[in-house]
């Protein structure tokens, strides 16, 4: 079995939503966790505060937000098991911010002791 | 982490929707009634904060108490980054700050957040405004619907729920319209408007134009939680408000017996009575004891009445329709308007006067009117005419009855009534 990152992007904080679609898409994000958790899939995940700050460049040079457009902004992360990225990118379809435009980017995370 | 694995976590119901309302009431005596939407923005980000780490982490103990407070910091912070005290000494700045800060923190208690939410109530009410605005209002901001469900329960699209909510906003900000209880005379006026409003919304729900939903019964729980809050403030607690929140006891009561598994119409005098719901029906007793408590007579009281009537019967044969007239007679007094002819004629019918209570339908000022642009008008002249044996105008009523009304559920009771005419063979004959 190998690690991967779902990232998770838009989603849930563009648009307008009701209060009652809210409290929908967050009871299906319990939903989701839960079955993850179920059969050992999930392995951890964290949310991440809006804005931020990027460092950049040789001089270092501090920019406000990580990124250029706040639909872009990063919600939180996901670390998950599976035996492989194509795995990976099924579970990934079950996420509830994709019906609202969110995004989830898949990656592998390197095991060094494999190399 | 959630503890049992098993069961994902849940929250209560519509929390989010009545947290809402909370939120914007309160937001809105601190912002001011024309920055309605900086409020809602707050709001907002409050709840999606809460979405964000929920999920990640755990629902919180007292989630109400958690929404509030991060609402609460919210304001805070605009209002720190909007204060410029650059003009003042340290010291007098320092002070200002600190005023301002305990007043917010003042209004997110829960006593004053009742109170902000009754003001909100009364806004949204003003007597100004059309009805259906004020109604649109309501399910915007008290009630914390969005457009698409406003356009649902009231059956229309949202973009005519986005001109009402336009329009509703515009006339508070151009007429400066402030977020407050009104007191002395002008109470009264602006009570009866508040229970206008919330008697709307309920019926809304009780009689959905909806083709396929009979009974909105998220709109009818809206209406009594709302009339609930009033009765638990010292301004709304009046005999008008118990009697408006017996009333809807009383109908909420027969719900589930109102619409069969097949989602057909079980009338009246089919229902089975032990379906009804007792613990409702109780409230309903209570409530109506608590509306006498002075000497005001609203037709609140009156309609309840009948309603209790109705509940109190063991059977529909047993109904006491003598009772039941009086109180229509009562009614008809208070509120001489058609619909209340329309059913107190049934009720004559009830009692065997049966050509008297056609002729009290037909001779309805402007009833050529109603009868072809209201379905319920057309029924029930068409069911008496039936009842009468008078097959030709049974026919005529009923087909346009059918014609006239979008639920699937009134459109197969009356086909039912036409057809047993049609099997009877002759139409003409009995």
């Amino acid at each position: 079995m190998k690690d991967f990152m779902f990232i998770f992007s838009n989603g849930s904080s563009s648009g307008q939503l009701s209060p009652e679609q809210m409290q929908d898409n967050m009871q299906q994000w319990f939903a989701w966790i839960e079955k993850l958790k179920a059969n050992n899939t999930y392995v951890s995940g964290e949310a991440l505060l809006p804005g931020g700050k990027t460092v950049k460049g040789p001089k270092g040079v501090v920019t406000d937000g990580p990124f250029a457009e706040s639909k872009e902004l990063v919600g939180g992360y996901f670390i998950i098991r599976a035996a492989s990225i194509e795995e990976a990118t099924e579970i990934a379809k079950d996420c509830p911010d994709l019906p609202l435009n969110g995004n989830v980017e898949v990656r592998e995370v390197m095991k060094f002791d494999n190399m | 982490m959630p503890s049992s694995p098993s069961s994902p976590q849940q929250i209560v119901d519509h929390l989010f929707r009545h947290e809402s309302g909370k939120m914007i009431a309160v937001l809105t005596r601190i912002f001011g009634m024309h920055n309605l939407s900086l409020a809602e923005d707050v709001m907002q980000e409050a709840f999606l904060k809460a979405v964000q780490t929920w999920a990640f982490d755990k629902v919180p103990d007292n989630p109400s108490a958690w929404l509030m407070t991060v609402a609460r910091n919210k304001a805070l912070d605009i209002i720190r980054r909007q204060q410029h005290f650059q003009h003042l000494s340290g010291e007098l700045a320092y002070h200002l700050q600190h005023t301002t800060e305990s007043t917010v923190r003042q209004l997110f208690l829960d006593t004053e957040i009742t109170d902000s939410q009754l003001r909100m109530i009364f806004a949204c009410c003003h007597p100004a405004l059309k009805e259906e605005d004020q109604i649109a209002l309501t399910l915007k901001t008290v009630s914390g619907f969005g457009t698409a469900e406003i356009a649902r329960a009231l059956v229309t699209n949202e973009a005519v729920v986005q001109k009402r909510l336009y329009r509703a906003r515009q006339f508070i900000k151009d007429h400066d319209i402030q977020l407050e209880i009104p007191s002395g005379q002008a109470l009264v006026p602006r009570l009866e408007t508040v229970y206008t409003v919330l008697y709307l919304l309920f019926n809304e729900g009780y009689n959905s134009l909806k083709a396929d939903e009979l009974i909105r019964e998220d709109l009818c729980m809206e209406a009594m939680r709302l009339c609930l809050l009033l009765t638990e403030h010292k301004v709304g607690k009046q005999p008008g408000t118990f009697a408006l929140l017996s009333l809807m006891c009383f109908q909420a009561s027969r719900f589930d017996s109102r619409v069969d598994e097949n989602n057909a119409i079980v009338l009246l005098q089919h229902q089975d009575r032990n379906t009804w719901n007792r613990d409702l029906i109780n409230l309903g007793y209570r409530y109506l004891g608590q509306s006498s408590q002075g000497d005001l007579l609203t037709v609140y009281h009156i309609e309840s009445a009948i309603a209790a009537e109705h509940c109190l019967a063991p059977s529909f044969e047993q109904t006491n329709w003598r009772r039941m007239l009086q109180l229509y007679d009562l009614l008809l007094e208070e509120k001489p308007m058609p619909v209340v002819c329309l059913n107190r004629a049934i009720v004559l019918s009830q009692l065997g006067h049966k050509d008297e209570a056609i002729n009290e339908i037909i001779t309805i000022p402007d009833i050529e009117k109603l009868l072809s642009s209201h379905y319920i008008y057309s029924a029930v002249l068409g069911d008496l005419y039936l009842q009468n044996g008078d097959m030709a105008n049974a026919c005529k009523y009923l087909t346009q009855a059918r014609q006239l009304t979008a639920s699937h559920a009134e459109q197969q009771l009356i086909r039912e009534k036409l057809q047993r005419i049609t099997s009877n063979g002759n139409p003409q004959a009995n």
